[in-house]
């Protein structure tokens, strides 16, 4: 189910060293609710792994479900290609209510986006991107959002902090185990 | 969410892979049915499904309208099934935003289902099942899903996927060059 997981690429949103002893691969939607209850987590999560996670979000936006959700999806690749992606990544989480293009444009001026790269992406310049990332994600197997994939596969257990963080801990020692001497 | 339920462990085989497809007409709308047969010539996914309004199928018939683009460039029709009658489909339909028909297979009660042996007798639903069928109405894969996990379309993308004829590389087989004429 996990076999054609897309390997992490000079298009991924990367936080983290990228020698870290695990990945975890969240697919998500902006507008998402699960995804924006996930997301304090997460944030928690890395904390508390700090170097040994590498952490990467990829795109998958339900259009039909969610109005905003590929504004908001184009908003983070415009971001990204400014260099701030992280930080339009929280302000989206952090105000799932305003994802309308104002409310956009206003994060956009805040984050230091130029107006053009911004008018770019909402004129689908990233478009293929998000759709890169979205197919990618349905041939390796996301049935739904948050989607996350620790080393390359499939977590569908809780996503409570305690949990993560213990399947975390387990895949670091397994992968130091794995790493030839 | 997953619950746990004694029934997940279905035991039964769904028709499988190089079975005719049997059939079948049903309601898609109040004034309107579909036929299996009006869809010959493209490959066709049905998917079964228990019921319109549980969280599960929400997610996963979410999932797959947004997936119609991909499943379109297979030249690939999509079609639901499930035992709830036709205004609740209208109704689901509406509200999800589905653009694929989802047909009623609701008097004689799951009989389709039956058909595809993909009713689940206990509960008076059909199972979440997924069956691929190709140009000609021939099953090319099929899949019974837990009831209470979505399956996702990576197992429809595969089938799919493997329906296509990959293109020819100057070294592959093609029947011109009779090597393998005798075995065909």
């Amino acid at each position: 189910m996990t076999r054609r997981l897309p390997p992490v690429s000079a298009t991924d949103k990367v936080a983290g060293p990228a020698d870290a002893p695990v990945t975890l691969i969240e697919y998500g939607d902006y507008e998402c609710p699960y995804c924006g209850e996930a997301y304090p987590v997460l944030k928690a999560v890395q904390e508390a792994m700090g170097a040994r996670l590498r952490f990467v979000f990829r795109n998958f936006p339900l259009t039909e479900m969610h109005a905003h959700a590929l504004r908001a999806a184009q908003f983070a690749e415009a971001a990204a290609a400014s260099g701030v992606f992280w930080a339009a990544h929280d302000m989206l989480y952090e105000h799932q209510d305003a994802l309308d293009v104002a409310s956009l444009t206003s994060y956009g001026a805040q984050l230091g986006i130029e107006r053009r790269v911004l008018q770019a992406a909402f004129q689908g310049q990233y478009d293929a991107i998000i759709q890169q990332d979205f197919v990618g994600g349905a041939r390796a197997g996301v049935n739904g959002t948050p989607c996350l994939f620790i080393n390359g596969v499939r977590y569908d257990g809780p996503r409570d902090r305690q949990s993560l963080i213990e399947v975390l801990d387990r895949a670091a020692a397994a992968a130091a185990i794995d790493v030839p001497a | 969410m997953h619950m746990a339920d004694p029934h997940d462990a279905s035991t039964h085989a769904l028709l499988q892979p190089g079975q005719a497809a049997p059939d079948f007409t049903l309601p898609a709308t109040p004034d309107q049915k579909l036929s299996l047969s009006d869809l010959r010539g493209a490959p066709v996914i049905l998917a079964f499904y228990p019921a319109d309004w549980s969280p599960v199928c929400g997610d996963q018939m979410g999932l797959y309208n947004e997936m119609l683009p991909e499943f379109h460039r297979s030249g690939a029709q999509l079609v639901g099934i499930s035992t709830d009658g036709v205004w609740c489909h209208a109704a689901f339909a509406e509200t999800r935003k589905l653009h694929f028909p989802l047909l009623a297979d609701f008097e004689p009660k799951g009989e389709v289902a039956r058909r595809y042996d993909a009713y689940r007798a206990q509960d008076g639903v059909a199972e979440r099942a997924l069956f691929v069928i190709d140009a000609e109405g021939v099953i090319r894969w099929s899949y019974l899903s837990p009831l209470g996990l979505n399956p996702g379309a990576d197992g429809i993308l595969d089938a799919l996927d493997a329906l296509v004829p990959t293109p020819k590389t100057p070294t592959s087989n093609t029947p011109t060059s009779n090597t393998y004429g005798a075995q065909a």
